[in-house]
């Protein structure tokens, strides 16, 4: 190949690249850009690409009228499910696998409630938790999202433990490690790119779950997805707000995915192979 | 004394019957090796030894103990396995150590002992190395110190070279039998290749179809198989069988063709005239051009291996293989006379296929 040619492969390749990039990332910019734009900014034509200034009175209004705490609401629910369904799920898998409980179909059978559209349930929820008291509750909230989870990562972990050789966990048995032992001292860390990819996947869910939390909250426990909703009205739209609470949700989602990367693009290629 | 006392074993999978009312003695710092073809149940005993598997009857003494009910992790046994089975996230020394570590050993003691097999097996400087950094032999140096260095009352090995290049094999293999004597413990090695059977073994369990066919110490089983399955499945090339007759102090041969043969001078005082199945060795076949001890053969594959040539030929429809000395074949004219050390010869029973011994 003639060196020209090399590199026009090379521009190419970086131009699509920056194409891509510019494309995914321009969302959460505009996002970014319209909580800090000025209101005049916001409904300005031709649209303001780069704000003026850096008006944060959004934010300080939100962390004023305490909206704020829709985030730390979103926090509690997402990450309390994950982990919870992480737990059962990768016992359910583990079982699944080692044990062969419930033969073949079990795992199919398992996944198979996450097939069901989720509004087709909502009502019967809804009376269900009205019934046991707790809508409006992060117990609502947690056990609804833990439930809607397990399948997911049951699913999910059975096709990493799968992965693990046998004779790994059966060295470890003859060498003086129980069962339990064995799950946490050669299993976990066998599937450990695999688990993390699974939470992320499992929190991005919850985090972003809308229709339940906007069913199931009332005015105690609003998640921020709930929360941004309000600030469309029939009379006027907060956009400023609506940017700068949005923003709020991006921001634990970048540092989540941020920091388990490595971990997310190791696991998905791993089940990508097999599972 | 941690003898091992396996008495009436059965294994079923389901309807599949892969040990059969097994037993078997080991006195301790023996080196049994269980070998047999593929599926004989020889990998199944083992597991069941180890408690990887349970038993459907029969029971299991180990020093006395019962472990036939015991949890893997209660019967201080020590287990190599084929695939080495290193943990990927802990490097040499804490592979090694697992054992220790799950045994709350203290960290001096696991420091000592680490060190100790590190030396023993030449893996020192890979301590802190990963086993992906490692090569194949190296991995299994790894798996046999995570092994010795529990103090186990029983170490078990399952296939571990089986993953090795030829030329790495035969060096672990004398590495292995090294190791056996300088512990001084029990070794139940597992294996489909006979010649790690016949070099590694103090005795050979031979096993086919979930039942042990014959058991000694190698040459034992190898010159007086009890038979024609073990006489074929030890010794490469395999033993020839011919059908013949013994008539009159003559030995015929498939085609025709005949030898002088005497019975009990040639240390076959149970073998009369009539009909058999006569095992022969290729190294039991020699050039010669004597007529009355000899037969002609016409060679028809020569394969020179350096130090022997084998030569194949047909007798009377049988396939043959003879190993001859180096040059013992004229590839111009390859009818040769051959005859053969009948006294190192077997003969069996046509129908049953098993040994004619005196009864």
């Amino acid at each position: 190949m003639k060196r020209w040619d090399k590199g026009w492969r090379l521009a190419l390749r970086t131009a699509i690249a920056v194409f891509a990039a510019v494309l995914f990332l321009f969302p959460i910019y505009w996002l970014a850009a319209i909580s800090i734009k000025s209101p005049d900014e916001i409904f300005a034509y031709p649209p303001v690409w780069v704000p003026g200034g850096f008006d944060i009175s959004s934010y300080i209004t939100l962390f004023r009228d305490g909206d704020a705490w829709a985030v730390w609401h979103s926090l509690v629910t997402a990450g309390v499910s994950t982990v919870l369904a992480m737990l059962f799920g990768t016992l359910a898998a583990y079982s699944i696998v080692r044990y062969r409980t419930g033969g073949d179909n079990l795992a199919i059978w398992i996944i198979s409630q996450r097939m069901i559209p989720p509004i087709c349930i909502a009502f019967p929820v809804f009376l269900l938790f009205v019934s046991w008291q707790i809508v409006d509750t992060y117990t609502g909230l947690i056990l609804l999202y833990t439930a809607f989870n397990i399948p997911y990562v049951t699913w999910m972990m059975r096709g990493y433990l799968q992965e693990i050789p046998l004779e790994l966990e059966q060295s470890a048995l003859v060498d003086g490690l129980s069962r339990w032992a064995v799950l946490w001292k050669v299993v976990l860390p066998m599937a450990r790119a695999g688990l993390f990819a699974t939470a992320v996947f499992t929190f991005i869910f919850a985090w972003n779950e809308f229709l339940f939390a906007l069913i199931l909250t009332g005015s105690e426990v609003v998640t921020y997805t709930v929360k941004v909703t309000g600030y469309f009205g029939s009379q006027s739209t907060f956009w400023s707000k609506i940017g700068a609470m949005s923003m709020l949700g991006v921001l634990p989602m970048i540092f989540v995915v941020g920091t388990m990367q490595r971990f997310i693009v190791r696991g998905i290629s791993m089940g990508a192979v097999k599972g | 004394m941690a003898d091992l006392s396996i008495t009436n074993i059965n294994k079923y999978y389901g309807a599949v019957h892969a040990v059969r009312d097994i037993s078997l003695r080991v006195p301790e710092g023996e080196f049994v090796v269980l070998v047999g073809p593929s599926g004989c149940g020889k990998s199944t005993l083992l597991r069941s030894i180890a408690g990887l598997e349970e038993i459907s009857s029969g029971d299991m003494m180990l020093g006395g103990r019962s472990i036939g009910n015991l949890a893997p992790r209660d019967r201080n046994i020590a287990m190599v396995f084929q695939s080495y089975a290193l943990y990927p996230y802990l490097n040499v020394y804490e592979n090694i150590a697992f054992g220790l570590r799950a045994r709350k050993t203290p960290q001096g003691e696991v420091d000592r002992q680490v060190n100790w097999a590190a030396e023993l097996l030449d893996i020192k400087d890979y301590l802190s190395r990963f086993p992906r950094e490692l090569s194949g032999g190296q991995r299994q140096r790894v798996a046999i110190g995570r092994a010795i260095v529990r103090d186990a009352d029983l170490y078990l090995f399952d296939e571990p070279l089986s993953n090795l290049d030829a030329k790495l094999r035969d060096g672990m293999r004398e590495e292995i039998k090294r190791l056996h004597t300088q512990l001084g413990k029990t070794f139940i090695y597992v294996t489909h290749d006979q010649i790690e059977a016949m070099t590694l073994a103090d005795r050979i369990v031979l096993l086919r179809g979930g039942t042990i066919e014959q058991q000694g110490a190698p040459l034992e089983l190898f010159e007086k198989p009890a038979n024609t399955f073990v006489a074929g499945f030890l010794g490469s090339p395999t033993m020839n069988f011919l059908p013949v007759s013994v008539d009159a102090a003559r030995l015929h041969l498939p085609d025709g063709q005949s030898v002088s043969f005497n019975a009990s001078e040639h240390g076959h005082p149970a073998v009369k005239d009539g009909q058999y199945l006569w095992g022969v060795r290729p190294e039991h076949f020699a050039r010669s051009d004597d007529p009355e001890q000899s037969f002609q053969a016409a060679i028809e594959v020569v394969q020179p291996t350096g130090s022997r040539t084998y030569g194949s030929f047909s007798q009377g429809g049988s396939h043959v293989v003879a190993e001859l000395d180096a040059h013992a074949v004229d590839l111009a004219n390859r009818t040769v006379g051959l005859s053969v050390a009948m006294e190192r010869t077997a003969f069996f029973d046509q129908d049953s296929s098993r040994t004619i011994s005196p009864a």
